[in-house]
């Protein structure tokens, strides 16, 4: 055992791939000598070499396309984009290659590729590194997207997604990359995808959320239950395909859903969450299905940003009026 | 002032349009099996092709891009390649498909709206259609830089289109291949209109080969119709990055005799005239003047010939109109290795509505 943050979680699963699966290649720029712009691959150049971790020149829908003709090619390629806001690019590649590959060839190809990627908000950064995209990724067919929120899980979800025989999307939460540690054995044993994670079990209430905004969420979880609320906490970690049963079952429990992130509102990964809630749970609510989000409108610069990402007060603001229903 | 660069760009020309020669035949070329086998792949490609646009005018067909006129840029392409290379195709690339030993009968079930035409038998490793324009080549890339990692002594080759040729990601894959050296040779066929727009609206540089030049690897220019010419230069440019030399271009210069696809009618924008013109130039009849001159070719074979392309042709349409439709849980049970728990719920949706459907057509048919 040994105590790590996130982002050396993340390490220590590329690591351990590229030492398991000689398949396993680490592409993207800066990954080589410079470890990443967050130190993700740090010292992995050295210690594999330059046919295993490969700096590519500054394109991000080269280097998507470049791992789907590599995957395609029986290669596991890591792709790292340094920031949220660079990945749109790689849009095509994915909604057009990556997500359909194998069924358009059924099955004669495939594409193990991971996208790997820094984001959110809440660390002051520039322009376009701060954003939360992943309902968009989340909307494309054939392409998983995976947010860990805590070390432990970026280890277990990203060996995981790499040893995955299709796309991932994964993406990393910056805000808590060195925010806290945990103590967790590089073992090499993965976390399932497609499976929710129920953080902390309650009755009263059930919380939605991923990435770094679990950690205000079990905040307020904490705040809640000195109140004599009990809240039930779900990290649907695999975003999609999203593990509605596990969501369900805890609103069957619990009769109210709030639902948390940070990506914009309309057409977010909370509308569909509610959606599934408004198609197969209504029976069971006793309040309306309730989101604390982001809005729709450009991630603000950070002057703005601390009105922009949802906060534990947001959180309890609103536990607190669907517990008034009863 | 002091120059800092210079670049030439040569054109590469064998076979006139007449059927003689410009230059010397390279050495292959003197084995009339290897000109005839050329032959008979460019007048199969021109069999299916019109076949094909016949299959869509009567409904049992759709939309699909004849490749009349450029027949040479695919063969010769398809020729140059040993079957271990990979070859990633645009969409009007069926002549070096069929070389490669993808089935008439596939490539007429995916332009027949069925993705099982493209889980092709033969050349498993070759790229599927391209439909999105250049986007398959940081593919190619990426299928070459396999290759060099494993160190292997193949050659990934693209063909893409003269429009292909000003999007971002074609750059992109060149600008790599070319910084990595990696064992990738780009064939563009030149066909001088991207639908309706002309090459003169595609790009002010003189030509699409010297494109290379900024990539750091060699372009070259050759007469696409001159099946030969194609072969030699494409073989050139995959011998040499097969031997570690690095990527390469080849603009081959042709011309589309057709339409763009069956969707298309190209009398809106282009000039009837201009179409005659080139259709002097086209690649069959080239050959076949040389064979005919060489003693290697008369009425006879020619008309066996062209009843062997029809049989082969009529066999696989036979066998396209028969195959038995695809279970409607296909489209959702090759999206990911297996289907995931949660979409579970959705493939029985799909069947349920798929039966629904056939309920729906029975009930119409009485």
């Amino acid at each position: 055992m040994s105590s790590m943050t996130l982002v050396e979680a993340v390490r220590a699963a590329l690591a351990r791939a590229l030492e398991e699966d000689p398949t396993v290649l680490l592409l993207g720029e800066d990954v080589g000598r410079d470890g990443g712009v967050f130190r993700a691959t740090e010292r992995l150049f050295e210690r594999f070499g330059p046919e295993r971790v490969l700096d590519t020149p500054l394109s991000e829908a080269l280097f998507t396309g470049l791992a789907v003709g590599l995957g395609a090619q029986g290669f596991r390629p890591v792709v790292e984009f340094q920031f949220d806001g660079f990945m749109y690019p790689a849009l095509d590649q994915l909604l057009n290659h990556a997500g359909r590959l194998r069924a358009r060839t059924r099955g004669r190809l495939s594409c193990p590729i991971v996208l790997r990627a820094p984001y959110g908000g809440g660390i002051r950064a520039p322009e376009h590194h701060s954003e939360s995209p992943e309902g968009l990724f989340a909307a494309i067919p054939g392409v998983r997207t995976v947010i860990p929120s805590s070390p432990a899980r970026a280890y277990g979800l990203l060996l995981a997604a790499i040893r995955d025989p299709d796309p991932v999307v994964f993406l990393e939460p910056k805000r808590i990359y060195r925010a806290v540690r945990e103590e967790l054995e590089d073992d090499g044993r993965a976390l399932p995808l497609d499976r929710a994670f129920v953080l902390r079990e309650g009755r009263d209430l059930t919380i939605v959320a991923w990435g770094a905004l679990v950690r205000e969420v079990l905040e307020a979880a904490d705040r809640l239950a000195e109140e004599g609320a009990r809240a039930e906490i779900v990290d649907p970690a695999t975003l999609a395909p999203l593990d509605a049963a596990t969501i369900l079952a805890s609103v069957a429990k619990t009769g109210r859903c709030l639902i948390v992130h940070e990506a914009p509102r309309g057409h977010g990964p909370g509308a569909e969450i509610a959606a599934i809630l408004a198609e197969e749970g209504l029976f069971s609510l006793l309040a309306p299905v309730a989101r604390v989000t982001g809005f729709d409108a450009p991630t603000p610069l950070p002057r703005l940003e601390g009105v922009f990402l949802p906060a534990e007060v947001d959180i309890l603001e609103a536990a607190h009026r669907l517990l008034a229903h009863r | 002032m002091v120059e800092v660069a210079r670049f030439a760009v040569e054109r590469v020309e064998i076979l006139r349009p007449d059927g003689t020669l410009a230059a010397p035949l390279p050495a292959w070329a003197e084995q009339p099996d290897e000109l005839i086998r050329l032959y008979r792949g460019m007048v199969l490609t021109r069999t299916y092709d019109t076949k094909a646009v016949n299959l869509q005018r009567t409904g049992r067909l759709g939309t699909v891009a004849s490749s009349l006129g450029q027949e040479a840029v695919a063969v010769g392409t398809a020729a140059a390649m040993r079957p271990e290379d990979v070859l990633l195709p645009s969409f009007r690339e069926q002549g070096a498909m069929f070389w490669r030993g993808v089935r008439i009968e596939e490539l007429l079930a995916f332009w027949g709206g069925d993705e099982r035409g493209s889980n092709w038998a033969e050349a498993r490793e070759d790229f599927p259609i391209c439909v999105p324009v250049g986007s398959h080549a940081p593919h190619a890339a990426g299928v070459a830089c396999a290759f060099r990692l494993r160190h292997e002594p193949r050659v990934a080759v693209c063909v893409l289109g003269d429009g292909a040729t000003s999007k971002g990601e074609v750059y992109e894959a060149w600008n790599l291949a070319g910084v990595w050296r990696l064992p990738m040779v780009t064939v563009v066929n030149n066909n001088q209109w991207a639908i309706s727009v002309p090459r003169s609206a595609q790009t002010a540089a003189e030509t699409l080969a010297q494109k290379a030049i900024a990539c750091g690897m060699p372009g070259v220019q050759v007469d696409g119709n001159d099946v030969i010419a194609v072969r030699e230069v494409v073989g050139r440019a995959i011998e040499r990055a097969r031997s570690g030399e690095g990527p390469s271009l080849v603009e081959a210069v042709t011309y589309r005799l057709s339409d763009h696809t069956t969707a298309d009618d190209a009398r809106r924008y282009r000039d009837d005239a201009e179409v005659s013109t080139h259709w002097k130039e086209e690649p069959v009849a080239r050959l076949r003047s040389l064979l005919v001159a060489r003693g290697l070719w008369g009425k006879e074979r020619e008309e066996a010939l062209v009843a062997g392309c029809n049989r082969e042709v009529e066999r696989a349409v036979e066998a396209y109109l028969a195959r038995s439709p695809a279970p409607a849980s296909d489209m959702i049970d090759h999206v990911f290795a297996s289907v995931p728990e949660p979409l579970a719920p959705q493939r029985e949706a799909i069947l349920r509505r798929a039966a629904a459907r056939a309920a729906g057509a029975e009930g119409a048919a009485r």
